[in-house]
Order: C-alpha cells, then sequence, then structure tokens
C-alpha cells in the first residue's frame, strides 16, 4: 500500500512576459511517501518551473497542488512559508548559501526558525548532518570561503535539518564530483529506503536518475513519461 | 531577551557590513546630537530671557482697570441721540482692602509669593537738570525675595532700603545723569506735586537700559506719601506661581478669585512672546529636518543592503521565513544602526552642551545660556528611533515583497 505524498492536478502555468506562452501544460502526476522520484527533460521544458510550483514558492498557475494530503493551492504566503519551513527541504542550483554566516549557521538557521529544539540541540544536529556530507571540519568558516561543490554539500545538509518529509533538489549534484555525487546519492537513497522521507530532484545527469526509483520525463510544458525506463 | 534568529540574522548582517553600518550611525549620531543641541540652546534662551524678565516683573500683576463710563441709556436709533462724553472712572486706580486680597491670594495653593506694589510717575530734579521717572514702592524685603534685586544692585544694598525710610535705590541711568552716587541726596517731585529729598541708599543696575535710566525704587509707605494717599493705597499687587509657565492658564482664575484684573507676563509682553514663539518654530524645523535628513541616509543604506542582500532574502524565504521576518531582519538591522547613532548622539550632545555651559560670553548673559532638559533628550531619543524605524521599514517592506523565484530563475 503506497501511501501518496504529493500530488498534482491539472497544473497549467503561463509566462506572460515578453509573450504569452504555456510553459506548463495540465500536469498529473502522484509521487509516494518514501520515493526517490528524478525529473528530466531537455534545457526550457519547464522542469524546474515546475519544481518551483511543487516547494510552494510559485503560487501563479492554475490547477491544484496536495501536499501531506492538504490541498494547498489557495494558502496564503506565511502558511506556505511555515509549510516550507516544517516539510520540505531544498537544494537550489547556483543560490545556496547566506555567505556571511558560517556553515554551521547555515545548516541550523531552517531549525531556528522552526524554533521546535533548544539551540544546543539544533547545534549538535547541525553538527551530525555536516559530518554526514564530510564537511565537519569546515562547519565554522564563512559559507563564502567554500568552493562551489562545498556549498552544495552544505545546502544539503541544510535540506535535511528538519528532517522534512521532501526534499527538492534542483540539480543537486550539479557542481560535484562523482565521488562526491556518489555520496549524497548513498545519502538520498538511504532517506528514503529508512527514514521514509521523500526526493524529487531535477536533473540532468542521466546515471544519478537512473539509479532513482522513478523517473518522470518532460517535453515541452508536458509529462511524456511518468515511469520512464532507460535503455 | 528571548532568542530570535530573526535578530541574530539582522546582528550578522550589521557586523560584516561595519563601514556602511558607521556611516549610517554617524548620520544618526549628527542628527540627534543637533537636533538636542538646538533644543537645548532654545531651553537655554528661554531660561534666560525668563530670569532677565522676572528681575522686574511678576508672573501676575493684579491691578484695576481703567473703565470708560458708559450712557445711562443706550440709543436705539428711533430714539432723540443723546450726545456723551465717556470719561475713564474712577480717576483713582486703588485696590480696595488690599490686605484681605493679599491674604487670599497667599491661601492659593498655585501661589508661591505676593506683594503689593505702588508705583509713582516722578521727576528726579538736581539743580536745573529734571529727568522724568518712575519710582517704585515696594516692600523691600518681600521685593527682595520675588526679583532677586540683590543680584542686580551694583552699589549700596536693598537692606538699607529697609532700615531707612527715606532711602532710595537708584537706576545706574538716572545715577549717572544726575551725577550722584551711594550717600547723596536727590530730590523728587512726584506727579501730584509733592516734593521730597531722599538718600541714595544703593544703586542698581539691569542692563535693560530703559529700566536703568527711568526707575528707582522707594518703600511703599514713602510712595503713598509721595501720593499723598492713606497707608491702604495701592495700585499692583504682584505674584509669583510656582511654574510661571502656568501663568497664562491660571491669570484668569485669579481675575476671577480678587475682582480685579489678573495679566499674566507674557499677555504683559506679546511682542516678545511672539519672537520667541517665531524662533521655537525655527529652531524645531531646523532641527527635525537634520534628523529626517540623517533619516535619509539609513534609507539609503538599508535600500542599498536590501539589493545586495536580495539572494539571501530568496534563500530565507524559501527555507520558510515569511514577509513578517524579513521586515524584522532588515527594521532590526534599522534600530541597531538607530540605537548605536542615538547612543553616540546623546553623548556628543551633552558634551556640546557641556562645553557651551561653561563658555563665558560675557555682557548681561554671562555663561553662554544653555540648559539640560530631560525633555529634550528624550525627545530627541524618540524621534530619532521614528526616523530610524520609518527609515528601515520602507525597505524592509520591499524585501519582504520579493518573489524567491524571479531570483533563482536568474
Amino acid at each position: 500500500m503506497k501511501e501518496i505524498i504529493l500530488k498534482t492536478n491539472s497544473i497549467t502555468k503561463y509566462f506572460h512576459d515578453p509573450v504569452e506562452f504555456k510553459v506548463l501544460n495540465e500536469i498529473y502526476f502522484e509521487v509516494y511517501k518514501g520515493e526517490f522520484l528524478t525529473v528530466i527533460g531537455k534545457s526550457g521544458c519547464g522542469k524546474s518551473t515546475l519544481l518551483y510550483i511543487l516547494s510552494t514558492m510559485d503560487t501563479a498557475f492554475e490547477g491544484e497542488l496536495f501536499i501531506d494530503n492538504q490541498n494547498i493551492s489557495r494558502w496564503k504566503q506565511d502558511k506556505l512559508a511555515a509549510l516550507r519551513n516544517e516539510k520540505i527541504g531544498f537544494v537550489f542550483q547556483f543560490h545556496y548559501l547566506l555567505g556571511e554566516f558560517s556553515c554551521l549557521k547555515n545548516v541550523m538557521i531552517p531549525a531556528l526558525r522552526l524554533g521546535k529544539l533548544p539551540y544546543d540541540v539544533i547545534e549538535e544536529k547541525a553538527y551530525q548532518k555536516l559530518e554526514l556530507l564530510g564537511l565537519k571540519d569546515q562547519a565554522l568558516k564563512p559559507s563564502s570561503k567554500l568552493s562551489g561543490g562545498q556549498q552544495q554539500r552544505v545546502a544539503v545538509a541544510r535540506a535535511l535539518i528538519n528532517d522534512p518529509l521532501i526534499i527538492m533538489g534542483d540539480e543537486p549534484t550539479g557542481n560535484l564530483d562523482s565521488m562526491n555525487t556518489q555520496n549524497i546519492f548513498t545519502i538520498f537513497k538511504e532517506l528514503t529506503q529508512e527514514f521514509g522521507q521523500t526526493i524529487i530532484a531535477v536533473t540532468h545527469d542521466q546515471d544519478f536518475a537512473k539509479a532513482s526509483d522513478r523517473t518522470i520525463e518532460m517535453h515541452d510544458g508536458k509529462i511524456i513519461n511518468q515511469d520512464y525506463k532507460f535503455i | 531577551m528571548k532568542y530570535s534568529v530573526n535578530s541574530e540574522v539582522s546582528y550578522t548582517y550589521i557586523i560584516s557590513n561595519k563601514r556602511l553600518t558607521l556611516i549610517a550611525a554617524l548620520g544618526v549620531t549628527l542628527g540627534i546630537a543637533i537636533f538636542i543641541f538646538m533644543n537645548s540652546m532654545m531651553a537655554g534662551f528661554d531660561k534666560s530671557s525668563a530670569d532677565a524678565f522676572f528681575k522686574s516683573i511678576p508672573h501676575i500683576r493684579i491691578y484695576k482697570e481703567d473703565v470708560i463710563s458708559k450712557p445711562i441709556s443706550e440709543t436705539n436709533g428711533k430714539s432723540i441721540p443723546i450726545i456723551i462724553n465717556p470719561k475713564v472712572v474712577p480717576s483713582n486706580n486703588t485696590i480696595d482692602n488690599p490686605k484681605e486680597i493679599i491674604q487670599l491670594l497667599k491661601n492659593q495653593k498655585e501661589v508661591a509669593f505676593v506683594t503689593p506694589q505702588l508705583t509713582v510717575g516722578i521727576f528726579f530734579n538736581n539743580a536745573k537738570t529734571q529727568i522724568s521717572g518712575r519710582a517704585i514702592g515696594i516692600l523691600p524685603e518681600e521685593a527682595n525675595q520675588m526679583f532677586n534685586m540683590e543680584s542686580y544692585v551694583v552699589e549700596g544694598s536693598i537692606n538699607n532700603l529697609k532700615n531707612n525710610l527715606n532711602g532710595i535705590l537708584l537706576g545706574s541711568g538716572v545715577a549717572s545723569k544726575m551725577n550722584v552716587k551711594e550717600g547723596d541726596n536727590i530730590s523728587i517731585t512726584s506727579s501730584v506735586g509733592m516734593t521730597k529729598v531722599m538718600k541714595i541708599i544703593g544703586i542698581f543696575q539691569t542692563n535693560n537700559s530703559v529700566v536703568d535710566k527711568s526707575t528707582a525704587y522707594i518703600n511703599i509707605a514713602y510712595a503713598q506719601q509721595l501720593l499723598k494717599k492713606n497707608a491702604q493705597y495701592i495700585t499692583d499687587i504682584n505674584v509669583n506661581i510656582k511654574d510661571f509657565n502656568n501663568a497664562k492658564a491660571f491669570a484668569p482664575e485669579l481675575a476671577q478669585l480678587t475682582n480685579y484684573n489678573a495679566e499674566d507676563w507674557e499677555t504683559a509682553n506679546e511682542t516678545y512672546m511672539a519672537a520667541t514663539r517665531m524662533r521655537a518654530i525655527i529652531i524645531r524645523f531646523v532641527s527635525v529636518s537634520i534628523l529626517i535628513v540623517a533619516g535619509f541616509g539609513i534609507y539609503n543604506i538599508l535600500n542599498m543592503t536590501v539589493m545586495q542582500k536580495i539572494n539571501d532574502i530568496a534563500i530565507l524565504k524559501a527555507i520558510g521565513f515569511n514577509g513578517r521576518d524579513v521586515i524584522k531582519i532588515f527594521v532590526g538591522q534599522a534600530l541597531i544602526i538607530g540605537l548605536i547613532g542615538i547612543v553616540f548622539g546623546v553623548l556628543f550632545a551633552s558634551i556640546m552642551v557641556t562645553v557651551l555651559q561653561n563658555y563665558y560670553v560675557g555682557g548681561d548673559i554671562g555663561y553662554f545660556p544653555i540648559y539640560f532638559k530631560i525633555g529634550n533628550f528624550l525627545k530627541g531619543i524618540l524621534f530619532g528611533f521614528a526616523v530610524t524605524f520609518l527609515a528601515g521599514f520602507i525597505p524592509a517592506r520591499k524585501a519582504a515583497n520579493i518573489d524567491p523565484v524571479a531570483i533563482f530563475r536568474k
């Protein structure tokens, strides 16, 4: 019995600038709890746009979005922010960290915002997450002093801090060498299998997609294959 | 203080941008310092001129107003016109039963001090020289308490007036014109033709040349004799109240109580008060403008910070900070800048006030008239916070409305 964690109902989105353009065309799909889902497709097929809608940051769309059995399509911004804080973790492409804070602080901030745990517990937890990603020795450095790949791994650690239901990534391994890609992949696998967390990742990396549980292929704003098989 | 991640973020931005913070804080410092300084100066001017005023006039003067006679019957257009000849009645300005009235005034809670006074128009004679002036009849001890006359007696002493019924305390201008000094005799003639020879027991100088060149103080009993009146005859009762700023509000009450006219010092010096009000408006206008300029400085710098931090704001919103949190972060930053600015501004203003307080200008003024007034400091602090809050709020609101998706897409 598979439990649905995220579901879209006919999501359609237009860009109005410079000319009206239908980026997403009636997207229907479901994501199950504990699933490691990847989305592939050519540049401009709308996969990043879809991810921003799923992330609840982009609310200008038609159709409905269900997260954790709640229809969040008409929710107010503040409520969505609270939802993101607690239930969703992000790893974005190129925009990772707050440059003036230490890596440790960057990882801690979502948990501090949530405010459910005392400060020292959060700190301890953040150290664990950084250790998981092999960055414990960098914890107190300002995040702007780190390399792109290291920053991306800190961003992954930050996405994990609140133990979210869903972790979303836009090219989460885009900047990493094969060893670190493998490392993150292993972590993601473990999270889905052992802790029942769900991963949705947009990627260009065929190998990364191939090893995930399921791959959705998009083309020109449509899902052309819900269960893509690599040949 | 309760830990808040928002204030930690504001604090980190402040620390990592020390130079900008310092420049913005410096703007507030100058604004606050000048605001407080100018208001202290205004308070000082007001205090010094009030002090100068109350050397010769009381807070409230009670006297009998001249009344113009009215015709017995009014003309209404139909009847035959009546030719009338209005005159001032009665011709004498005495206050009836002064002792009871003085006692009544003394019983008022607001009233601090009461003393009678009688002014006589006189001529000072010295051989052929004759100058007109006025002799003010006083009870020396009480008048000294009210006007602090000792402070401007330059020769002799006010106490001699008390001991010498025949004594006269002469204005310095009169003394030099008549070529007399302490210990000499002077002959004066009153408006009713009474001539007396008086002994000069002292000379005073108020630095108000009109007063110095025309006025002399004598015992009230002697003034009554000069006017050929009895010992009940007085024209004015001088009243000092606890706070001279309340004089205007309190005067009508005294008028009603005594049934005589009560004129407060502000009404009596309307021209001067108008000038004071004008000065106050100018100083307020200038000092508030300076604060607003400081506010623009903060606004500018915060606006710049928001533009620099646009990426951070997008990340913060993505990880679950809402619009209110973002506003708190940037308003918090503005308030920290404001606080630094205000602390140094208050310090700076205190130094300026202290230095000027000890600066001797000389002349009538003495030390520079500037005055520590806690209200001015509080006002400066309050205004400072209001301006920094506003200057922070506008860019903060802009930051709160940033759409993270638009930033991530770039």
